[in-house]
């Protein structure tokens, strides 16, 4: 099978710094990628690229194979691309239903609609259920999630990219600050989307929760792919190897 | 998640725990309101309401009176409805007051122009003609900070600190810094003076303008994307928001009231009043930033502003009733607005200090 989504010899310079220096990555659908790499080696950037909020100075992205240019974040958006950002890009001072629904609001039926007017209480019931569905505690719906902790913000916007994705998903450390049991239920979730035909990119510096719920790995190392692995097989001192630079696979000239 | 999007998406029935109860009830009416800003200042506008009426009850709770501080509130209550959607955003206009003279010496320099120096008996037609040039006069300027803070990034304090000094400039430039006296009498007797059941006209126009906005910032998708920039435009851009057009969107609505206020000011005074607005932009960010709205942006209300805009108006009315000295208003409202402001912040340093 195929990539589903694909970057090749990716650069992006902020100012004088390099932060990916041609690096490649995939994933296909239906199948949970792990993207590693020590703090500063472009993970971030690389899914800010794929995810049509920063553009490549160079390199190709592929789609099904054919060359695509995310040149906004709508852009990615409509090809079914969700991304939950490290920052988790979330508005502190709207509601958890705002905030599933930013930029995709329910407009009223008829005229209201027609006027503009948003439809809060479906908003609000729809939220609301794919929270409950997903397993994601919320203590209240009426507060701004700014008012929630760390956790529930990263629950709500977890929720946000999986609700709406319909091809991949690209999860920036979404466990960075979660308790166990929320943690458990993060990577449940992966794996349903997952089983869904849908493909999930998980950031993360846990190595432990790697394995456990990624079928491959993708090492990334001062802006390059360095590595890849299948998760079954793969140990973790040749991850930590990797991405450390004492293991070298490919890529490297 | 709309049925096509849902479709595909991932399978119900969790293994963990799914037992707890999250379908929160919504709060109670009495919980939104004791943890709304407004519900406190609204019971300080009562409260100081309360309080003129039992000290003077003969000269203060009074029909003209009542109807004296709703005129005079009602230019600046244009203003600060305006100033709200501004301050949502995490901006701020501070050409307000120029821009309302500018777009007023226009409305009456057109409508002089056109009746050969005096418009005093100029009928409908050329009012009609003044009232639409004085809102596009507005809409421009407005249009102007818009573009220039959302795409050429210039900070909004710095560009309307410019166009508050260049639109004076340029209205004074026009008008040769004489002010325009000949309005239209038809329009003084009717927006300016008129009343239909002793309620004036003028406070009419205001209270439409007010809850078409409130309507605009509450309801609608307009005004959800603008407390969205305001609490996080990256957020916002990522999310799919045209955040550049909605700026720009946002400083021309706030020039078109602008302009509007100018054209009221023109019905109700009778001349163009120049030098009368030099500070009309901070009496318009201290009633929303009174009234609930926070300067950091994201956070506001129009019912806010309207009780912001008030309190000071009645606390003026109170004094010059009392007989206070009238020095003591600003003075008043100044630590009102600073006690507002340190609240705001508390606030929201107890939220990031949750983070
Ligand atoms: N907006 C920016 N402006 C300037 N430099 C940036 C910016 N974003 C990232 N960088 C730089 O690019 C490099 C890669 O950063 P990136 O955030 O992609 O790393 P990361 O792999 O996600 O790290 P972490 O694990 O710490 O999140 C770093 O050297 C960083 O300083
Ligand atoms: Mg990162």
């Amino acid at each position: 099978m195929g990539a589903l989504l694909e970057a090749r010899n990716v650069v992006k310079h902020y100012g004088s710094v390099e932060a990916l220096r041609g690096a490649s990555f995939e994933v296909r659908a239906g199948e949970v990628v792990a993207l590693i790499g020590d703090n500063g080696a472009g993970k971030s950037t690389l899914v800010k690229c794929l995810s049509g909020v920063e553009q490549p100075d160079s390199g190709e992205i592929l789609l099904d194979g054919r060359r695509v240019r995310l040149d906004s974040p709508t852009r990615a958006r409509a090809l079914g691309i969700e991304t939950v950002y490290q920052d988790l890009a979330v508005a502190p001072d709207l509601d958890p239903a705002a905030n599933l629904f930013l930029g995709r609001e329910l407009r009223r039926r008829g005229l209201f609609g027609w006027l503009g007017m948003v439809d809060k209480a479906e908003m609000r019931r729809r939220a609301a259920e794919q929270f409950q569905r997903l397993g994601v505690r919320v203590q209240s719906l009426d507060v701004p999630i700014g008012s929630l902790s760390g956790g529930q913000r990263q629950g709500v916007a977890v929720t946000r990219a999986v609700v709406w994705a319909n091809r991949v998903v690209f999860m920036d450390e979404p466990t960075a600050a979660l308790g166990v049991v929320q943690r458990e239920r993060v990577l449940e979730v992966i794996r349903r989307v997952r089983d869904s035909g849908i493909a999930v990119v998980l950031i993360s510096h846990n190595m432990p929760e790697v394995q456990a719920v990624a079928d491959r790995v993708e090492v990334l190392r001062l802006g390059r792919r360095v590595a890849r692995f299948r998760a079954a097989d793969v140990t973790l001192e040749e991850l930590v190897g990797a991405m450390t630079g004492a293991l070298h696979q490919e890529d490297a000239a | 998640m709309t049925e096509e999007r849902t479709g595909k998406a991932v399978a119900p029935a969790s293994t963990v725990d799914n037992n707890v109860d999250r379908m929160l009830p919504q709060r109670t009416l009495w919980q939104r309101l004791v943890t709304a800003n407004t519900f406190w200042t609204g019971l300080v506008l009562i409260g100081l309401y309360v309080v003129f009426s039992v000290l003077r009850p003969n000269a203060f709770p009074t029909l003209f009176n009542f109807q004296t501080l709703l005129i005079e509130a009602s230019v600046l209550l244009v203003l600060a409805v305006g100033m709200t959607f501004v301050i949502i955003t995490a901006g701020i206009d501070l050409s307000v007051g120029s821009v309302l003279v500018f777009s007023g010496v226009v409305a009456a320099m057109v409508m002089e122009g056109l009746h050969g120096g005096d418009a005093t008996h100029a009928g409908w037609g050329t009012i009609l003609l003044g009232f639409v040039l004085s809102l596009a006069a507005g809409a421009a300027w407005g249009l102007l900070n818009g573009v220039l803070v959302a795409v050429a990034r210039v900070p909004p304090l710095i560009v309307t600190l410019g166009s508050f000094g260049a639109a004076l400039g340029a209205a004074q430039l026009l008008t040769g810094g004489v002010d325009v006296r000949t309005v239209p009498t038809a329009l003084r007797n009717t927006i300016g003076f008129g009343q239909t059941m002793q309620i004036p006209h003028l406070v009419v126009v205001a209270a439409v303008v007010t809850l078409f906005a409130a309507w605009l910032l509450h309801t609608t998708r307009f005004g959800r994307y603008t407390y969205a920039i305001g609490s996080n435009a990256e957020a916002a851009r990522r999310a799919g928001i045209a955040v550049t057009r909605h700026l720009v969107m946002v400083y021309g609505f706030v020039g078109l009231l602008a302009g509007l206020a100018g054209f009221m000011n023109l019905a109700y005074f009778g001349t163009t009043t120049i030098s009368g607005h030099a500070t009309d932009n901070l009496n318009a960010i201290a009633a929303t930033v009174l009234g609930g709205t926070s300067l950091f942006g994201g956070v506001g209300s129009v019912l806010g502003t309207v009780i912001g805009v008030f309190i000071p108006a009645v606390l003026q009315k109170g004094f010059v009733i009392l007989g206070v000295q009238p020095f003591w208003q600003p003075i008043a409202v100044s630590i009102v607005l600073v006690a507002a402001v340190w609240f705001d912040q508390t606030r929201r340093r107890a939220r990031e200090r949750g983070r």
